[in-house]
């Protein structure tokens, strides 16, 4: 009785261990390229190269991971809180610190509301953020008193993403300020943001609707 | 002939959605399309093809006491098998499908098949009752993300048949997934006469 079960276990670990083998490269691959992909996107360019890869992590803890390209700077950031949970999104950033472009990674919200913020906030569209600088004022849905349109139905979608993309741009300012101290460059351009800035504005528990 | 029956059993006699109401969770919770409805029948029906045919292959090596841990390990297996497989060949199915591909594991008309019918016939009988029990549940979502997709956002696989504007978000969410299910259970009994 034991054998047979601890024999069915074996045969299926090792068959696993082979699958497993045999599907890493292509996963790994499709990890890569769907990454490429989202920073040429966000950048507006076809074939930026990841010359530096940097991870930190902002005020709560979570990883902001930054790649320095040849083209431009694009930021990956999550925020914990959104409808359905974490909300991944990548955001690209002209020098200034504007908005060149954004994707959403991973989200896990509702069909056909908070899903919607991958078009959402793009140019042209009614939430538009492209062009806006986080950095001369942060990203807030106007029902917060910012001046981003939130999408219908989906407020807590919004601040989630408008909360990523805020500690993507303070990552973002951070970095490059380090790296114009580094380089004895013009600290000045760059002096209106800490680089110890990197807070997400919280939002109380009340006054959450999204129906 | 004997055959043939086996798969119409599973389309329409025994259909595990709107007969045997088994396998609730994942028929109410990836139906928000068309599409996603039918990638979960079809990921659905591969694991149950090779976990019937495995499983009326093994049968008489398994003592009696522990034939159910040794299905879930063979199904469990399967699952991880396939969820590799297709997080490598097919990334975009498993992005919107997927907590939901882990949970074929647990779904119970896999294990259901392999206790009721794999553990008592043969191997070829066993592929056929796959194919058709898997053909029924694929058909069942895909009918049921069809309708919640139509209306819910005005369109079907993916093309707009009028403006989302109009689509009543409800069928959308998880309880237009219930008054749907109902309703097209009750059509199937009421027109097949089962």
């Amino acid at each position: 009785m034991l054998c047979v079960l601890t024999l069915i276990s074996v045969i299926a670990a090792g068959a696993l261990a082979y699958v497993n083998k045999m599907t890493a490269g292509p996963i790994e691959e499709n990890k890569a390229r769907t990454l490429a992909e989202g920073i040429n996107t966000v950048l507006g360019v076809s074939d930026a190269q990841v010359q530096e890869t940097k991870e930190v992590e902002d005020a709560n803890g979570n990883p902001v991971i930054i790649y320095a390209t040849d083209k431009g700077v694009a930021v990956q950031a999550i925020d914990p809180n959104g409808f359905g949970g974490k909300l991944s999104v990548l955001v690209g950033f002209a020098d200034e610190g504007s908005i060149k472009g954004y994707t959403v990674l991973e989200h896990a919200e509702t069909p056909g509301l908070g899903a919607k913020a991958g078009d959402w906030f793009q140019k042209g569209q009614k939430g538009d953020i492209i062009g806006k600088n986080p950095g001369e004022k942060e990203l807030t849905v106007s029902k917060d008193g910012g001046d981003v349109d939130a999408i219908t139905a989906s407020t807590i979608t919004s601040r989630a993403f408008l909360r990523a993309v805020n500690v993507a741009f303070h990552a973002y300012a951070g970095a490059s300020a380090q790296a114009d101290a580094q380089s004895g460059a013009s600290a000045q351009q760059h002096a209106k943001v800490a680089p110890e800035e990197v807070t997400v504005p919280e939002v109380s528990a009340e006054g959450q609707s999204q129906n | 002939m004997k055959y043939l029956s086996i798969l119409w059993n599973g389309i329409l006699k025994e259909n595990p959605t709107f007969v045997l109401l088994l396998g609730m969770c994942p028929t109410l919770g990836t139906t928000s399309s068309a599409v996603n409805g039918m990638s979960m029948g079809l990921a659905t029906m591969a694991v149950l093809i090779f976990s019937n045919f495995i499983i009326s292959c093994i049968k008489s090596l398994i003592p009696d006491q522990v034939r159910i841990p040794s299905y879930i390990v063979v199904i469990a297996s399967l699952v991880t098998a396939l969820q590799m497989f297709m997080q490598a060949y097919t990334p975009e199915v498993y992005k919107t499908l997927g907590l939901f591909i882990p949970l074929i594991v647990v779904n119970c008309i896999i294990l259901g098949r392999a206790e009721a019918f794999a553990a008592k016939h043969g191997p070829v009988e066993s592929i056929f009752d796959g194919i058709g029990i898997g053909l029924g549940f694929t058909i069942a979502l895909t009918l049921l993300g069809g309708i919640r997709e139509i209306l819910g956002t005005g369109k079907l696989f993916g093309t707009t048949l009028y403006s989302e504007n109009y689509g009543m978000l409800l069928f959308v969410l998880a309880p237009g997934a219930f008054i749907a299910l109902g309703y097209l259970i009750a059509i199937v009994k009421k027109t097949a006469k089962i």
